[in-house]
């Protein structure tokens, strides 16, 4: 994406999951959207994760499923009263499947303006090696 | 009985007339019910980014979701009634050997305004942004609060 581009962001409503299992404690859980892309050394997801604190999010990365799971507390103060609402607020989730080997030792999660940047880097055994055939 | 076979008129009777239009309230009820008491907006087409507004006796609260986009690449403006922001979601370009499975977060410009029902006080709007989320406090004017009457005796 170039600086030069001048799209204009459009307003799209949180996507809601909706899972088989109930939840003791109802409220609306939504899927993040991420971005995510692989280099050699690893991948990275990006997520945006509005209103969830640090201490609210966890990350989990056990037989190659990467759950993503956060809760944003309302911000709104008790004697707040609606005008209006367009959005609501309630808990993230996402489940993948990752296929690559992850060092998980290594693994780096940082929370920033609402946005998760997650580095997974590849197990030594996983990154390709450059294989130089030599001539005699 | 005869009148309706001939004729092939809808099968009412005498009171059916009024339990039709009670039923068609029940359904205008149900589509609209939910608003009359919750209010619930469904987004204006287009228009990013969503925004919630509440109140109390003194203050408006504006709150809008805005992952990723840091405070100084907002701007806010506020008038007498109305709030306007915009500014510029950027996502970074990353490493340029990075091959993308998923690439849901977008980027780009965006513009809205809101009208507040009540008049506001510009002078002492206060804006902060906390994990992504923006929230505006704007003061109703001294005229739009409402006042505490006190009842004297006599």
């Amino acid at each position: 994406m170039t600086d030069a581009e001048t799209k204009a962001l459009q307003a799209k409503e949180k996507a809601e999951v909706t899972t088989a299992t109930e939840q003791t404690r109802p409220g609306p859980i939504f899927t993040p959207a991420v971005d995510i892309f692989e280099t050699e050394e690893g991948l990275t997801l990006l997520a945006d994760m509005p209103g969830v604190k640090a201490k609210d999010l966890n990350i989990d990365l056990r037989e190659g499923t990467l759950t993503l799971t956060g809760e944003a507390q309302s911000p709104e103060g008790s004697k707040e009263t609606e005008v209006f609402r367009e959005y609501k607020t309630g808990k993230y989730f996402r489940e993948f499947t990752v296929s690559e080997k992850i060092d998980q030792a290594k693994i780096e999660a940082e929370l920033q303006d609402g946005v998760l940047r997650l580095t997974l880097p590849k197990a030594e055994t996983a990154k390709p090696r450059k294989i130089t055939v030599k001539t005699s | 009985m005869l009148l309706r076979r001939l004729t092939g008129w809808p099968a009412w009777d005498w009171r059916s007339p009024f339990e039709e239009l009670e039923q068609m309230r029940r359904q205008i009820d149900r589509v609209f019910g939910d608003l009359s008491g919750r209010v619930f907006r469904a987004p204006i087409a287009g228009v990013f980014p969503l925004t919630n507004v509440t109140e109390d006796s003194d203050n408006y609260y504006i709150r809008a979701e805005l992952p990723g986009i840091k405070t100084d690449e907002l701007d806010l403006s506020v008038t007498g009634d109305s709030f306007s922001i915009s500014g510029e979601r950027k996502i970074p370009v990353e490493q340029e050997n990075a091959r993308y499975h998923r690439r849901e977060r977008e980027a780009g410009k965006f513009s809205r305004m809101i009208s507040l029902p009540s008049p506001i006080d510009p002078e002492k709007v206060e804006a902060r942004c906390a994990e992504g989320v923006l929230t505006v406090v704007l003061p109703k004017s001294e005229a739009a609060k409402p006042k505490q009457i006190a009842v004297k005796g006599s």
